[in-house]
């Protein structure tokens, strides 16, 4: 078994999303297997058989095709739901309600929470997130180099999703643990892995429990007291829901703030532009979104079925790369540069279709305020090269050690 | 209906200014782009979907807005008439 998943070396046959090479390397990658191997599904027998469509029409369409595909399972990892000792809660409704069900429920447990989300009810956080981002700024002190990802890019969307749903702060390097756990430790042994799982889902049993006996004004009460046609949520689905809006929430804006940051540092140019130019940040973060989309979803296929050629078999795994669709030159103009003026932005980094994330005006939110703190307090700063920038590993991509030397500071 | 009977039912104040923005509600999900770049010509409800203000009217200068707002829907929910 070690072998399957040992390192790459033809990523048009046999890749692995989950191998550090691929994050660090994705544009090559895809630029690599679209114009010179002319391959617009790459595939890999690696977890039971993965495919991946790089074009923004292949993925439009995956993503659209709730008949062939169900998002039973939107991580892809060793075990199919069907080899689980355990396996999730069969279609349509899944371990993490919304993101892992299908029509019809899936319309259901979505506009549940989407009130919650709304635009409207996300704007007052504003000031809250621009507090969060300055105190970050401020524990720094008179640094010279700081680590944009693991002490600011990080800290952000934890302080708030954990606020929102009403989890103690204090647990934050938990929350990032089990990040850990769901998005990157795809590899890991499936039996240390549902260990694990076990102890995130006693954690939460805990809170809920907590949340029963002393209801409050946040998300966790919010779905407790929820009904769907005329029926309480099932503690599954709570408990499940809870997991995706911890981990959506917080692993997917760390990385976008952090990718953007790390545009920043590297271009000075664009830097020196965004500085002068508040006015163009929020132009600049949509092109972040696209150039640096964090997020590839997945599916599993339904039934045996030919994709344009591909011979898809039931239960194969089919990765939705956002990132990739976004880089599609026959849908973007200059779709490989980082135009932070592009007026035209049709960018799909918060997926296409049903599963449009549900959070996506908060994590907009988050990443405006995140660089703009940074940009008028940090006025100048840039990669410190004497160290390495560490990128995530697996289906979100962002780094996770951003070492930048700060030039000037107000 | 085409559109050149329907146009025979809008009152002359609508159809004199030229342009009109359409949110095809059943393409919308919520991305919240069209609100964020014109908040002139659309609105989003509860669970945040667009829709156009106004019954689409877009009023003189500001064209580009709505052509923005256009060119920035990720599922191609929106259009123009002009």
């Amino acid at each position: 078994m070690t072998d399957l998943y040992g390192p790459v070396s033809d990523w048009q046959n046999d890749f692995d999303h989950a191998d550090p090479k691929y994050n660090e390397n994705i544009h090559e990658i895809w630029t690599d297997l679209l114009e010179n191997k002319k391959c617009p599904v790459a595939h890999t027998e690696r977890y039971g058989g993965t495919w991946l469509p790089l074009t923004h029409e292949y993925v439009h369409e995956v993503a659209y095709d709730t008949e062939h595909f169900t998002s039973r399972s939107v991580v892809v990892s060793r075990l199919k739901p069907s080899q689980m000792e355990i396996p999730p809660p069969p279609a349509p409704i899944g371990n993490a309600p919304p993101i892992t069900s299908d029509p019809p429920f899936h319309h259901e447990a979505r506009r549940l929470l989407l009130p919650a989300f709304a635009p409207k009810k996300i704007e007052p956080w504003e000031e809250e997130v621009r507090q969060i981002c300055n105190e970050l700024i401020d524990k720094m002190g008179d640094a010279e180099f700081v680590d944009a990802a693991a002490q600011y890019a990080q800290h952000i969307p934890v302080m708030v999703i954990a606020r929102m749903l009403g989890l103690p702060l204090e647990d934050s390097d938990k929350f990032r643990g089990w990040v850990h756990l769901v998005l990157e430790a795809v590899n890991e042994e499936p039996e240390t892995r549902r260990k694990k799982f076990e102890e995130f889902d006693a954690y939460l049993d805990l809170h809920v429990q907590d949340h029963i006996e002393n209801p409050r004004d946040d998300l966790i009460s919010y779905l407790l007291d929820a009904e769907i046609m005329g029926n309480k949520l099932m503690p599954e689905h709570v408990r499940g829901t809870i997991v995706l809006l911890l981990i959506a929430g917080i692993d997917t804006t760390w990385s976008g703030i952090g990718s953007s940051l790390w545009h920043l540092a590297t271009n000075s140019v664009d830097r020196r532009r965004l500085v002068e130019n508040p006015d163009l940040r929020p132009t600049a973060v949509e092109e972040f979104l696209r150039a640096y989309a964090p997020v590839t979803m997945a599916r599993l296929v339904k039934e045996d079925y030919d994709f344009h050629g591909c011979p898809m078999k039931a239960e194969d795994w089919v990765l939705l790369p956002f990132p990739a669709a976004n880089r599609d030159p026959n849908v973007f103009e200059d779709a490989d540069k980082v135009v932070i003026d592009r007026a035209e932005n049709r960018h799909a980094a918060f997926g296409l279709g049903i599963h449009r994330c549900v959070g996506s005006n908060l994590a907009r939110l988050e990443m405006n305020v995140a660089v703009d703190v940074f940009l008028e307090r940090f006025p100048d700063f840039e990669l410190n090269t004497s160290e390495e920038v560490k990128w995530s590993v697996g289906q979100v991509r962002g780094p996770r050690s951003l070492p930048v030397r700060v030039l000037a500071r107000r | 209906m085409d559109d050149a009977l329907m146009c025979s039912f809008l009152p002359l104040s609508r159809t004199l200014n030229g342009m009109r923005v359409r949110v095809d509600t059943a393409k919308c999900q919520g991305h919240n782009r069209c609100y964020a770049l014109a908040p002139e010509l659309f609105d989003v409800d509860d669970y945040g979907n667009a829709h156009e203000l106004n019954d689409g009217v877009v009023p003189a200068g500001l064209e580009d807005k709505a052509r923005l707002a256009l060119a920035n829907c990720p599922e191609f929910a929106i259009s123009i008439e002009e």
